[in-house]
């Protein structure tokens, strides 16, 4: 119990810090911060798939699916509040993930990720073609409101976005801590060592697999709602594989030790974006691969294990190392 | 009375060899079997069809009377069927002490909790006790990578102890460590479940230990079972010493 | 924004055009430009499927080498058809060339100089080194021939034009339909009837007891991986003069050959022959039917093989793991 207090307590500080922060720094850091946490939660997704060791190169699916969800809400429904839309986001996300988990959680590895990668493939190739929801140039949105307060300066718009982003991320990223913590993540461990062990105590690996699948749908389409009313604009490429790779950097980056280094990494990558974008434009994937492969080299266990390592030792509760020691001869 | 476990006829081949040919076996509550046989002999298919990790070709397995052919494996494990594996079979990138509290949480009756830490400084009693009949304390925190095999093969077994399961399937419990340790290992695993109810058929290679801990031993050769009775008895059967032990008495 | 045309280039548009919608026509026409389509997916598949054998590495970046052997190509053909520099029929000649060259200059440089490092990590590590050289390989062909188009159109039209049942097709596609089966052959021949083809079956087979016999499984992987880039290098040097070479084909490459590859049983030479013509006609029927759903289509086939035969059409015996 101690460990569930602990966490809620921090995220408490955390919301209060980020208020507080949203208040001090630039506006364009608060737009730049509040798309990377938008994204973050599609990362934390995979993060909860790959301690179960499975990595998903298609959560564009529902990225695009909680996006689009919040965008007809909005413009065929007329809904402009931005808890209802990211609550409906979240949903498409878990009817979607409800119908693809049983089809996909018998596969592994290389085939569960490819699998996925054809999914989002697949739905772009859709959306494209789908002309009443605006084809290959997507939707517009226009600015959400809160709980009843429409922001009338877009200055105080954007700060408004922010804290319930941010109120939303740290929510998920508690509950994501929690369960992670918990018997049944360290499950998702167990049967990423060990699937036949698992099967042999009375567990289902299917259904681990399964849950945590839904999950990342669930915190795709959050993430998607959430990116669509940040960005004012949907359209397919939310679902295009270099979509979804990015999810999967980020994953990488952060590695699945500490849930905080997602989000960091996420205001780091959208930071190294913009900069890049400038001046190097076409180099933005390969650039991507080359830092995936250094960081599968050297910091196997992502910008999480580093944090790892500058705690004291005991001072934290013993976690999964995050490489699986039972090496593969080649 | 019912018998705990009996196979009928139970048929296995893989391509031309055939693992299992009709096989039929009851097994009484409270028996200690010992099953010998070469390798090949179909001890670990005849394990593997039991507890459903295989589906035999013909024939039917039945637990206290209820069918349980070509269940899968968790499913055997929740209708009391326990099995440890010639490999040991566990979570080598966590500790020791998790990989018995996941052998604990999965059958607990209330379920598994999303909201229950497992924190490795968790303490409950059936973890404690568990450790101690296996002599396992003074590893509980380390990671099975780091941990020799006799170490290993306690912690399967363990794991397979957990929940009072009707039935145990060893495996070969005491391979792959060194001849001077089968007895302690074997001891330590016998003592650990003395006083529950547990049936207990374990796979053997050193006949001096099935002589030591088995009331019924059967031998298996090329699929077949071709003794079946007390160990004295099967172990000096001519066939058994031409096709499995292979000495004279 | 990207263009959704460009995502989806092989066929191109003009067969559509000979096509008339009568039902006879329409099954003829599906069924041969299944065949012409299962021909280059075949070339394609099998390189990743013996990749897969030998070294258990299911090569994202497949599809790059595909597209390279594209470019590569495309330039060849450009330079040498632009400089009227020889005899038209050499072309072909170059066209494989530029698959050789990108062979031994990737084939080397990519398993010794990234993928060795990795070998002894799990299954997940390889899927991203692999998803990692991939993105590279991508953003590498942009900045070597650029984000525009490339035509390589002179060979298409060498070999005339062939007619039947009213429908007009190009010589050259069926030249690569000759293509895939002789390349089927060969490589059927030299793994089954060669001593390197049995070292190399055995290496599938087994790698810890082959290195035991003395196998040097080090060079047979790097042999293996490299003339697996030279298959995915071919099919896309001679896909080349009947597509527009762009960025972003490697990813529609990788997709289907992948499903190619799953529905042929990973590891099956024999599998991946069977399973392109599937592909091949199930793709064929999407683009004349239901044009937006060709993916979907090809994915949906693969489900149902899936259903009935979990591990492929011809699968290897694997071995006990307990």
């Amino acid at each position: 119990m101690a460990g569930i207090v602990r966490t809620l307590a921090a995220a408490v500080i955390a919301c209060a810090a980020l208020a507080l922060a949203g208040f001090v720094i630039p506006n364009w850091l608060v737009l730049v911060a509040t798309l990377a946490f938008s994204k973050g939660l599609v990362a934390l997704g995979i993060v909860a798939l790959m301690r179960g060791g499975l990595v998903s190169f298609g959560q564009g699916t529902f990225y695009c699916a909680g996006a689009y969800a919040a965008g007809m809400a909005m413009r065929s429904f007329g809904i402009g509040d931005a808890a209802l839309l990211v609550a409906l986001g979240a949903i498409a996300g878990l009817i979607l993930g409800i119908i693809i988990a049983p089809l996909l959680a018998g596969y592994r590895g290389i085939f569960f990720a490819t699998l996925t990668l054809a999914l989002s493939m697949i739905v772009y190739g859709i959306l494209n073609k789908t002309y009443s929801l605006g084809g290959s140039d997507g939707l517009n949105l226009h600015a959400p409101s809160f709980f009843g307060y429409h922001p009338a300066r877009s200055q105080n718009a954007s700060y408004a976005l922010f804290l319930f982003t941010s109120l939303v991320t740290v929510i998920a990223a508690a509950l994501c801590r929690i369960h992670f913590d918990s018997v049944r993540g360290l499950l998702s461990h167990a049967a990423r060592d060990n699937e036949i062990r698992v099967e042999y105590l009375g567990a289902s690996v299917r259904w681990i697999n399964g849950i945590n699948f839904v999950i990342a749908a669930v915190l795709g389409g959050v993430g998607g709602a959430l990116s669509a009313l940040s960005l004012g604009h949907i359209d397919p490429d939310f679902a295009f594989w270099t979509t979804s790779g990015e999810f999967v950097f980020l994953a990488i980056l952060s590695g699945y030790v500490s849930v905080t280094a997602v989000f960091v990494a996420a205001i780091l990558l959208e930071l190294v974006r913009s900069y890049s974008s400038q001046y190097f434009p076409n180099t933005w994937q390969g650039a991507l691969g080359v830092f995936l492969l250094l960081i599968i080299l050297f910091l196997p266990g992502g910008l999480g294990s580093l944090a790892l390592r500058l705690r004291p030792r005991g001072a934290k509760p013993a976690r999964a190392p995050a490489e699986n020691p039972n090496d593969r001869a080649p | 009375m019912t018998a705990l476990l009996e196979t009928i006829g139970l048929q296995k081949a893989f391509g031309a060899v055939i693992a299992a040919s009709d096989i039929s076996v009851a097994v009484q509550r409270g028996q200690t079997l010992g099953l010998i046989g070469n390798n090949g002999a179909g001890k670990t298919t005849f394990i593997n069809i039991v507890t459903g990790h295989l589906k035999p070709d013909a024939g039917r397995v039945m637990l206290d009377g209820k069918d349980i052919t070509g269940l899968a494996p968790r499913q055997v494990r929740r209708d009391g069927v326990s099995r440890s594996f010639q490999i040991p079979q566990v979570f080598t990138g966590l500790t020791l002490d998790q990989n018995l509290l996941l052998a604990l949480a999965i059958l607990r009756k209330e379920g598994m909790s999303s909201w229950q830490p497992a924190r490795s400084d968790v303490r409950t009693a059936e973890l404690d006790d568990l450790l101690g009949r296996f002599r396992l304390r003074p590893y509980r925190e380390q990671t099975i990578a780091v941990l020799p095999g006799g170490v290993r093969k306690l912690v399967d077994v363990a794991m397979a102890v957990t929940h009072q399961p009707k039935l145990l399937l060893l495996d070969e419990p005491t391979s792959g460590v060194a001849v001077e340790e089968k007895f302690p290992l074997m001891d330590v695993i016998m003592r650990a479940i003395e006083g529950t109810e547990t049936t207990v058929l374990f796979v053997e290679h050193d006949m001096d230990i099935v002589g030591r801990y088995a009331d019924r031993v059967l031998a298996f050769s090329a699929g077949r079972i071709i003794a079946d009775g007390e160990p004295a008895a099967v172990l000096s059967n001519e066939e058994v010493q031409r096709y499995v032990t292979g000495g004279a008495a | 924004m990207h263009d959704p045309e460009k995502w989806k280039p092989i066929f191109r548009k003009d067969q559509a055009l000979y096509v008339q919608r009568t039902s006879v026509k329409l099954a003829a026409a599906i069924l041969i430009d299944g065949v012409i389509d299962a021909s280059w997916l075949f070339i394609v598949a099998v390189g990743l499927t013996l990749v897969f054998g030998v070294l258990n590495i299911l090569n994202f970046a497949h599809g790059s080498l595909f597209s390279v052997g594209a470019y590569a190509a495309a330039s060849a053909v450009g330079w040498y058809y632009g400089g009227d520099l020889g005899p038209p029929f050499l072309g072909y000649l170059l066209m494989l060339g530029a698959a050789v060259a990108v062979a031994l200059i990737l084939g080397p440089l990519l398993e010794r100089g990234v993928l060795r490092f990795f070998y002894r990590r799990d299954e997940v590590v390889l899927v991203l080194v692999t998803y990692a050289l991939f993105l590279i390989l991508e953003d590498a062909t942009k900045l070597i021939w650029g984000a525009e188009s490339y035509y390589a159109s002179e060979p298409y039209a060498l070999l005339g034009n062939v007619s039947f049942f009213g429908l007009s097709y190009v010589g050259y596609d069926f030249a690569l339909i000759g293509l895939a089966v002789v390349t089927g052959l060969l490589l059927w021949f030299s793994l089954n009837r060669t001593i390197t083809g049995k070292i190399v079956l055995a290496v599938i087979h087994d790698r810890e007891i082959s290195r035991a016999m003395g196998v040097n499984v080090t060079r047979v992987f790097a042999f293996a991986f490299t003339l697996g880039i030279f298959l995915a290098a071919l099919g896309g040097a001679f896909t080349a003069p009947k597509i527009s070479v762009q960025p972003g084909i490697g990813v529609t490459v990788i997709l289907l050959s992948f499903a190619v590859v799953v529905i042929g049983g990973l590891g099956s030479v024999e599998g991946a022959a069977i399973a392109a013509l599937f592909v091949g006609f199930a793709r064929a029927a999407a683009i004349h039917l239901v044009p937006w759903a060709e993916l979907f289509i090809v994915y949906l086939v693969m489900a149902l093989v899936l259903a009935f035969r979990p591990e492929g059409l011809f699968r290897r015996m694997s071995a006990r793991k307990i």
